[in-house]
């Protein structure tokens, strides 16, 4: 069954997917008010904003498969939010790591970037994320061209890929599961598309051993 | 050898208190700042509030710290690596309650004369218990300070006989899926098994620990003993032993078994040999927020470092 929420009812849509993507945040400010980030308040911070980074990165990821099997068109309207919210997190991530680990020093985040694998593989991934916020308006896909702005956004597989390996190379080997089960539904939602790729190409025919079409007999010699 | 008690901390790596008191309100400042409302989902720390048995009256040891703050009991026992119980830092605090620590026996065997097997009890009335304030260094990053209760290994060794083949001492920890879930995943090879050479095992720092912060050792920071070696990183200590081996050649421990490239015997806390994936440079305290640098040996230096002259620390990590 289609449903289709009129301009009203997917503004309420829009405001509870924005409050619910604000509530982990909301329980960092708790955290920070109730003073309760456990005994290590910086990998508790780090974990928590990395989790829902990944997490809406995913939620991003489900919007179109979620689409095409419902037919819920609508949902297309909630996929900048919740990619934004991916990079809002994000930017907290990063900066968690930069002002906890490095206290902003330049020279050492540099060095940190460059020598631990999985702080490059976390690095490039937030920076595939940053140019994707920057034109999530109406406007820059204007300005871009649909076709551009499409292939610019789908560098968003080759992030969700470099934040899987960001977290395998992150833990210890006994806390597989985790990175595991995340890189588990990001293969599902990269093959389904893969999938769908393959359907929609129309094969062109190829006969390479055909011979021309005689339409007239051949004058006698 | 001489032994020297630990040298004072430098008054540079002691955080002034005002700023030490005031860490919390920065954070709080931080992201209160953003004006958003709070939405609260407990943070679950089952463990932590003190109901141990007290150990009475203990000595205290010249090889304690004094001049470091020992980290809360709470964090203590709601945090930390006992993978027996589960993979996550909470799980022991959830799940090792299903430990039974009486009745207890440690076998002692391998280059030894003759076998022997000793109940709890008799352990606990080997020498009186010093409590000993150590610094302790974890391989990931973090670090705490802990009052142990125990005493020194060689407590043990007056009451073997170990045959001078003996060269390398290892320990095994429990490995009872009945009591310890996690047995039953492969998350490495079980029962867990750490080991030291034969003298570091000697050394009068290295103790055997059967406390904290005064009382009974909880189940989830490995009761009913455990090894603490404060110039090492802490999976070098072996948690709720039941065995003791005397050996001849430098056997494989469970993390050699399952990262070989990432695990050291020795394991020495370095700040400059780099964990594969990781610095060690720097390691945050349990309660912090900033890092502060990593002292060699973790600041046992003076008392440990003869142990390992002549040796390249870079080869034998």
């Amino acid at each position: 069954m289609s449903f289709n929420p009129d301009a009203r009812q997917l503004g309420l849509i829009k405001i509870a997917v924005f409050i619910t993507c604000l509530l982990p945040f909301g329980r960092l400010l708790w955290a920070a008010y109730s003073d309760d980030f456990g005994p290590n308040p910086v990998e508790f911070v780090q974990r928590w904003t990395g989790s829902w980074t990944f997490n809406l990165l995913l939620i991003t990821l489900c919007v179109t498969p979620l689409r095409t099997i419902t037919q819920w068109h609508w949902l297309l309207r909630l996929r900048r939010m919740l990619g934004l919210f991916c990079f809002f997190y994000a930017s907290l991530h990063f900066l968690s790591f930069i002002g906890f680990d490095h206290a902003f020093v330049l020279e050492d985040i540099a060095k940190d970037i460059y020598k631990r694998p999985f702080v490059s593989a976390g690095f490039a991934a937030f920076i595939l994320l940053i140019p994707l916020a920057a034109t999530s308006s109406n406007w820059a896909i204007r300005k871009l061209g649909g076709r551009k702005w499409q292939e610019l956004h789908r560098s968003i597989y080759l992030t969700g890929i470099l934040a899987t390996i960001h977290y395998f190379w992150l833990v210890k080997a006994t806390a597989l599961l985790w990175p595991l089960a995340y890189s588990v539904v990001l293969a599902v939602l990269l093959g389904w598309r893969i999938r769908e790729r393959r359907r929609k190409a129309i094969p062109v025919p190829r006969f390479q051993s055909a011979k021309p079409l005689k339409f007239f007999k051949q004058k006698p010699d | 050898m001489l032994i020297r008690r630990p040298a004072a901390l430098p008054a540079s790596e002691i955080t002034d208190s005002a700023i030490y008191a005031s860490r919390r309100d920065f954070i709080r400042t931080l992201l209160l700042g953003a004006g958003t409302a709070g939405f609260g989902l407990s943070y679950g720390a089952d463990a932590g509030d003190r109901t141990g048995q007290s150990l009475g009256s203990l000595i205290n040891s010249p090889f304690s710290l004094h001049d470091d703050k020992p980290t809360p009991f709470k964090s203590m026992t709601s945090y930390g690596n006992f993978y027996e119980f589960g993979p996550d830092k909470e799980s022991p605090a959830k799940h090792a309650h299903r430990l039974r620590t009486r009745p207890w026996a440690v076998t002692v065997d391998g280059e030894v004369k003759a076998a022997k097997t000793f109940a709890i009890e008799d352990i606990l009335n080997w020498a009186p218990l010093e409590e000993r304030i150590y610094r302790m260094r974890c391989v990931e990053g973090w670090s705490a300070v802990v009052p142990w209760v125990g005493f020194p290994f060689s407590e043990l060794l007056k009451r073997v006989e170990v045959t001078g083949n003996a060269k390398f001492v290892e320990f095994w920890s429990l490995a009872d899926p009945e009591q310890m879930p996690y047995i039953r995943l492969p998350l490495l090879d079980w029962p867990y098994r750490e080991a030291l050479r034969l003298d570091e095992a000697r050394h009068p720092l290295s103790i055997i620990a059967v406390g904290m912060y005064g009382e009974v050792m909880p189940k989830q920071n490995g009761a009913p003993l455990r090894l603490v070696i404060p110039w090492k990183y802490g999976f070098k200590g072996a948690k709720s032993i039941v065995r003791i081996r005397f050996v001849e050649k430098q056997p494989e421990t469970t993390w050699i078994k399952s990262s070989p490239d990432e695990y050291g015997f020795y394991s020495n806390v370095n700040p400059d040999v780099p964990h594969k994936r990781w610095s060690q440079s720097h390691e945050r305290r349990l309660g912090e927020f900033l890092k502060r640098k990593t002292l060699p040996f973790n600041g046992y230096a003076e008392q440990v470092a003869g142990l390992y002259a002549g040796m390249d620390l870079r080869k034998n990590f």
